[in-house]
C-alpha cells in the first residue's frame, strides 16, 4: 500500500491529523530514554557502545535493505522505525555483551525480521524478538553473561576506553570480575541444584530484588519502574492502549500470586515477576508493537493475557529463565487468527455482521 | 473522570477531534450579498432525478417563480432566485461529486429582485399534515445539511411509519462550518416555528435539538426560543466529528442504534437540518421557495471569511470576491474539509446543499504523502461505524472488492475519521469511494446482464414457437387435404383427431 493505485488526485478529507509514523516511534523513543539512560549509568561505558552499535546496525541493515529494493532510503529512515527495533533490542541485551553480538543482532532484526517480510508493516513478527532469541538459541553464552551494576563514576567502573574494550572483547577479564546472575537465573540453577527459594532467596549471594533495579540484567530489565513510566507516558499520549500492557501484567501477576501461594518455596511471587525480566519492556513496548498485536481491543485484551500467561509458563517451566520474548513471538503467530475472529462490532448490526432486529 | 478517561477511553469512542477553524468566521455577523448579476440555477440539486425546465430561453421571471418541475416520485422543483430573463438552458460545470456536466437554467437579474405572488399562511399548524408536505414539496425544500434529500418525501415517510421523535440536526460537525451556528444564533424563532410544523407534518410527540457543545451562543438563542415549548428539548452533545451524521446524532440523543438495513424511521426517529426547518417556515409562514441559503466562506485564503445569505446559483467567485481574496486559492472546496467536494474552477454556482465554500491556502491543501501501513489500529478505532478501514483497504488494493464488500464496506458512510487519523496519511476513503463505485458498477452491469440474457431467452423462446406453430399448422393443412381427398374419393369426413396438435413450450432448450 506504499503507493495507492485507486486514487483521486484530490479528495476528501481536506484535513489531516497531525499524527505521523515517525512522530509515534520518536515518542516511543523519547518514553524508553530515562530508562536507557538509567542503564548506561548503572552498566557503564560498555552499555553505551553495546546500545549504539546495535542501533546504528539495525539502522544499516533497514538501509542495505531499502536500498536493494529500490525504496527512497532517507525518506524511509525517517520514520525512525528501524532506529526504535535496534533500540529495543539493545534494551534486552546484556549490557556488556562483545559488540559482534550488536552487529549480528541488529542487522539480524532489520533484514531478516522486518524487511525480508517486505518492509515497515508487513513483519509477522517483532524483529527485536526474533534478533533476541535468535542471538540466545546461537550464542547461549555470551547472551546469558550479565554484570553485576557497576555505576558509572563508581570506583572501579571501566572509564570509555576501557569500555570500548570491554565491548570489543579485548579485556575479557574485566567480565569475567564483574559477572553475575540474574534472579531468574540464580533461583533456577539454585532449584535445580535442590535449595528451595525460601533458602535460595535468604542467601547473601542473593541477587536483591531492588525496585530502581540495582542488579543485574539488561538494560531493559532493572528499571522497571522508568519503563512502566515511560509506558504511562505512551498510555497518556494515547498512542497505545490500556489492553495489551493491562491483560499482560495482570495475567502474570495473577499465576504467579496462585502459584507461590499455593508452594511459596517452589514459585517466585508476584512482585519478582513484575520486576524483573522484560515484564515491563514486554508490555509497554514490545507486546505494543502496533504491525504485530490485534487490531481491534478486545483482540489486544486476548493478545496481552496470552503473553502474560506464556511468559509465566516459560520463566517457571520452560528451558529458558526468561520468557518474554519467546512469549511475545508465539502471540505474534497467532495475531491473524485473533484479527481474524474478534472484530469490532459494526453499528446497526450484531456481531456476527447481521442487522440489528427493529425493535418496536 | 478526567485521567481515568484519557486513559480508558473517551465518549464517545467514536471519530476525531479535528481543529474547528471556526472561528473568526462564526463570529462574523451575517451578511447579505450585493445581488449577482448572472445566476445559474443547476437542474439537480437534490436526492433524485433532475428537476424539468417550464421555461424558455428569453422568458421573463420573477423571483420565487417555478422554473423547473419535479420528475418523479424523487425529486425537487426549481425556483428563480431573483427576478429577470433566462438567457440560457444548457449543460455548465456544477458542483456534484461525479465531475459531469449538468444542466442548468441561467438567469440574468434585471437588479429589481421582484417576488412573486407569494402565498402564506397564517397558521400552518392548522393545515392538515398531508397540505404542509405538499407545501414543502412545493416549494423545492430539501435536506439542507448537505444530504440534499426532498424534506417532503422525509415527511410522508415518517407519517407513514408513526414516527414519535423529530430529531433536529444542529451538530455542525464539520470544521470550518459555521452556516448552521449562524441560522440558530440569528434566526431561532424561525427554527423552532419550522421544526414545530415539522413535527405537526409528521406527527411527532417531540423533539430533540442536537447542539455541539463548542456552540455555546446557539445554544443560549435555541434554548431561549424553545422555551415556550415543553416537547422541543435542546440538547448538548459533544462536539466530535461526526457528530452531525444521522445515525451518530440519534445514538447520542436516543440510544437507539439504526439497523443496518433499515431507514431511521423505522426505529420511530426522523432527522431534519436547522437550515431545513428554517426553511419550512419560510415556506409555509412567508410562501417563499427555497432560493437562497446561508453559505459559510471561510479558508486561509480570504481575507474576511464568514457567513453570507447568497441567492441559489450563485457564481462561487463572487462570493469568493466578497469575503476578499488574500491569495490565490490552492484548493477550493465545497462543503466542509472532511466530506466536500473539490471544485473544478470559481465559476461554478452554489446549490442548495452548499453550507460553504473554503478557499484553502498552500498551507492547508497541502497533502502529507501516504506511507506503508503500520496497523496501528487507529483507523479502527475512530470509525464512527466499527468497520476495519485498514482490512477493507488492503482487501480493495488486492482487488478483491468481494472481500471487502464481505467487511460491511456499504455500511461506510464516507466520513473520512480513517483517513483523518492515520499517521501513514494512507487515503483510506479514496479506496472506498472507488470500490463502492465498482460495486455498484458491477451491480448494474449485472442486473443489465441479467435482463439482457432474459430477453434474449425470451426471444429465442418466441421464435422456437413460431416455427413449432407454423410447421404444426402446416402439417394440419397437409393432413386435411388429404382427408378432403381421400373423402372426395371415398366419402368419409376428414379425420381432425389423426393430427396430432403438440402443445407449445414455454421453455426454451
Ligand atoms: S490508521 Fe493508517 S497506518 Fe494505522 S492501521 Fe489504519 S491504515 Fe494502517
Ligand atoms: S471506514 Fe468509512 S465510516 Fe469508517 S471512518 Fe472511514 S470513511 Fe468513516
Amino acid at each position: 500500500m506504499i503507493t495507492p493505485r485507486h486514487v483521486a488526485p484530490v479528495a476528501a478529507p481536506h484535513a489531516a491529523g497531525a499524527n505521523s509514523v515517525a512522530r509515534v516511534m520518536l515518542w516511543v523513543a523519547a518514553a524508553l530514554l530515562p530508562a536507557t539512560l538509567f542503564g548506561f549509568w548503572l552498566y557503564g561505558w560498555p552499555a553505551l557502545h553495546l546500545w549504539w552499535i546495535t542501533t546504528a546496525s539495525a539502522i544499516l541493515g533497514e538501509a542495505l535493505c531499502l536500498r536493494l529494493r529500490r525504496q527512497p532510503v532517507r525518506a524511509s529512515l525517517r520514520d525512525a522505525s528501524a532506529l526504535l527495533t535496534g533500540w529495543l533490542l539493545a534494551l534486552s541485551l546484556p549490557p556488556w555483551a562483545p559488540w559482534w553480538i550488536g552487529v549480528v543482532g541488529g542487522l539480524f532484526a532489520t533484514v531478516i525480521g522486518k524487511q525480508v517480510f517486505g518492509g515497515l508493516g508487513q513483519n509477522l513478527f517483532n524483529p527485536a524478538m526474533v534478533a533476541r532469541v535468535m542471538l540466545l538459541i546461537s550464542f547461549p553464552v555470551p547472551m546469558t553473561l550479565w554484570t553485576a551494576p557497576i555505576p558509572l563514576l563508581s570506583a572501579n567502573a571501566p572509564g570509555f576506553v576501557d569500555g570500548l574494550r570491554i565491548t570489543f572483547g579485548t579485556l575479557p577479564a574485566a567480565l569475567d570480575a564483574m559477572s553475575s546472575a540474574t534472579l531468574f537465573g540464580y533461583a533456577r540453577s539454585e532449584l535445580s541444584r535442590g535449595v528451595d527459594l525460601l533458602q535460595s532467596l535468604a542467601a547473601t549471594q542473593a541477587p536483591p530484588l531492588s525496585l530502581v533495579g540495582e542488579r543485574a540484567g539488561s538494560m531493559g530489565e532493572t528499571a522497571s519502574l522508568l519503563l512502566a513510566a515511560g509506558g504511562l507516558l505512551l498510555l497518556g499520549l494515547r498512542l497505545i492502549t490500556w489492553h495489551i500492557p493491562f491483560a499482560m501484567l495482570a495475567t502474570l501477576a495473577l499465576l504467579a500470586s496462585l502459584m507461590h501461594g499455593s508452594d511459596p518455596a517452589r514459585y517466585l511471587s508476584a512482585g519478582t515477576h513484575l520486576l524483573s525480566g522484560g515484564a515491563m519492556l514486554g508490555a509497554f513496548f514490545i507486546a505494543t508493537d502496533y504491525v504485530t498485536s490485534p487490531n481491534t481491543s478486545l483482540g489486544q485484551f486476548i493478545f496481552g493475557a496470552g503473553v502474560g500467561f506464556l511468559t509465566y509458563v516459560i520463566r517457571t517451566w520452560g528451558g529458558y529463565p526468561e520468557g518474554v520474548a519467546f512469549a511475545v513471538l508465539l502471540m505474534n503467530a497467532l495475531t491473524p487468527v485473533i484479527d481474524r475472529y474478534v472484530k469490532p462490532r459494526i453499528y446497526g448490526r450484531d456481531r456476527h455482521g447481521r442487522p440489528l432486529e427493529i425493535e418496536s | 473522570m478526567g485521567i481515568l478517561e484519557k486513559i480508558l477511553g473517551r465518549h464517545p469512542h467514536w471519530g476525531v477531534h479535528p481543529d474547528d477553524h471556526k472561528r473568526p468566521a462564526a463570529d462574523a455577523p451575517l451578511r447579505s450579498l450585493p445581488l449577482p448579476e448572472v445566476l445559474r440555477v443547476p437542474l439537480q440539486q437534490h436526492v433524485g432525478s433532475p428537476a424539468r425546465p417550464v421555461v424558455l430561453v428569453g422568458e421573463r421571471v420573477l423571483k420565487g417563480d417555478l422554473i423547473a418541475e419535479p420528475n418523479g416520485n424523487i425529486s425537487a422543483p426549481v425556483h428563480a432566485p431573483t427576478s429577470g430573463r433566462i438567457s440560457a438552458i444548457g449543460e455548465i460545470t456544477a458542483p456534484h461529486p461525479s465531475g459531469l456536466p449538468q444542466l442548468a437554467i441561467t438567469i440574468t437579474a434585471d437588479g429589481a429582485d421582484t417576488w412573486c405572488e407569494r402565498q402564506p399562511v397564517a397558521d400552518p399548524l392548522a393545515l392538515a399534515p398531508e397540505e404542509i408536505s405538499r407545501r414543502t414539496a412545493a416549494a423545492g425544500v430539501v435536506g439542507l445539511g448537505g444530504a440534499t434529500f426532498p424534506a417532503a418525501v422525509k415527511f410522508n415517510l415518517g407519517r407513514r411509519l408513526r414516527v414519535g421523535t423529530l430529531i433536529v440536526n444542529g451538530g455542525e460537525c464539520e470544521p470550518y462550518l459555521s452556516a448552521d451556528d449562524r441560522i440558530m444564533r440569528d434566526r431561532a424563532t424561525e427554527v423552532v416555528d419550522g421544526l414545530r410544523i415539522v413535527m405537526h407534518a409528521i406527527g411527532a410527540r417531540e423533539a430533540l435539538v442536537g447542539i455541539e457543545d463548542n456552540k455555546p451562543q446557539a445554544i443560549t438563542a435555541m434554548r431561549a426560543a424553545a422555551a415556550a415549548f415543553g416537547h422541543v428539548q435542546v440538547r448538548v452533545v459533544p462536539a466530535r466529528y461526526p457528530m452531525g451524521s444521522d445515525k451518530q446524532l440519534i445514538q447520542t440523543l436516543t440510544g437507539k442504534e439504526v439497523p443496518a438495513d433499515a431507514r431511521a424511521a423505522e426505529v420511530g426517529v426522523l432527522v431534519h437540518n436547522v437550515s431545513t426547518c428554517a426553511a419550512v417556515h419560510r415556506a409555509l409562514r412567508h410562501g417563499e421557495p427555497l432560493v437562497e441559503r446561508i453559505v459559510t466562506l471561510n479558508g486561509g485564503a480570504l481575507t474576511r471569511p464568514g457567513n453570507v445569505l447568497a441567492p441559489i446559483g450563485t457564481p462561487v467567485v463572487d462570493l469568493l470576491r466578497f469575503a476578499g481574496i488574500r491569495e490565490r486559492p490552492a484548493r477550493l472546496i465545497l462543503g466542509g474539509p472532511m466530506m466536500g467536494i473539490v471544485l473544478p474552477h470559481a465559476r461554478v454556482p452554489i446549490v442548495k446543499g452548499a453550507s460553504g465554500v473554503l478557499a484553502f491556502d498552500a498551507a492547508e491543501a497541502r497533502t502529507p504523502a501516504a506511507g506503508p501501513c503500520i496497523r496501528c489500529g487507529s483507523c479502527t478505532r475512530a470509525c464512527p461505524m466499527g468497520l476495519l478501514p485498514l482490512e477493507m483497504a488492503s482487501r480493495i488494493d488486492a482487488d478483491d472488492l468481494d472481500g471487502a464488500a464481505g467487511l460491511a464496506l456499504s455500511d461506510c458512510i464516507g466520513c473520512g475519521c480513517c483517513t483523518y487519523v492515520c499517521p501513514s496519511h494512507i487515503p483510506l476513503v479514496q479506496y472506498f469511494s472507488y470500490a463502492k463505485g465498482e460495486l455498484s458498477t458491477r451491480e448494474r452491469n449485472r442486473l443489465r446482464e441479467a435482463a439482457t440474457r432474459r430477453l434474449a431467452e425470451e426471444r429465442a423462446a418466441r421464435l422456437q414457437r413460431e416455427a413449432r406453430e407454423k410447421a404444426v399448422a402446416a402439417a394440419r393443412r397437409k393432413a386435411e387435404r388429404a382427408a378432403t381427398k381421400a373423402a372426395a374419393g371415398a366419402g368419409v369426413p376428414p379425420l381432425r383427431e389423426r393430427v396430432v396438435v403438440t402443445p407449445t413450450s414455454e421453455t426454451a432448450t
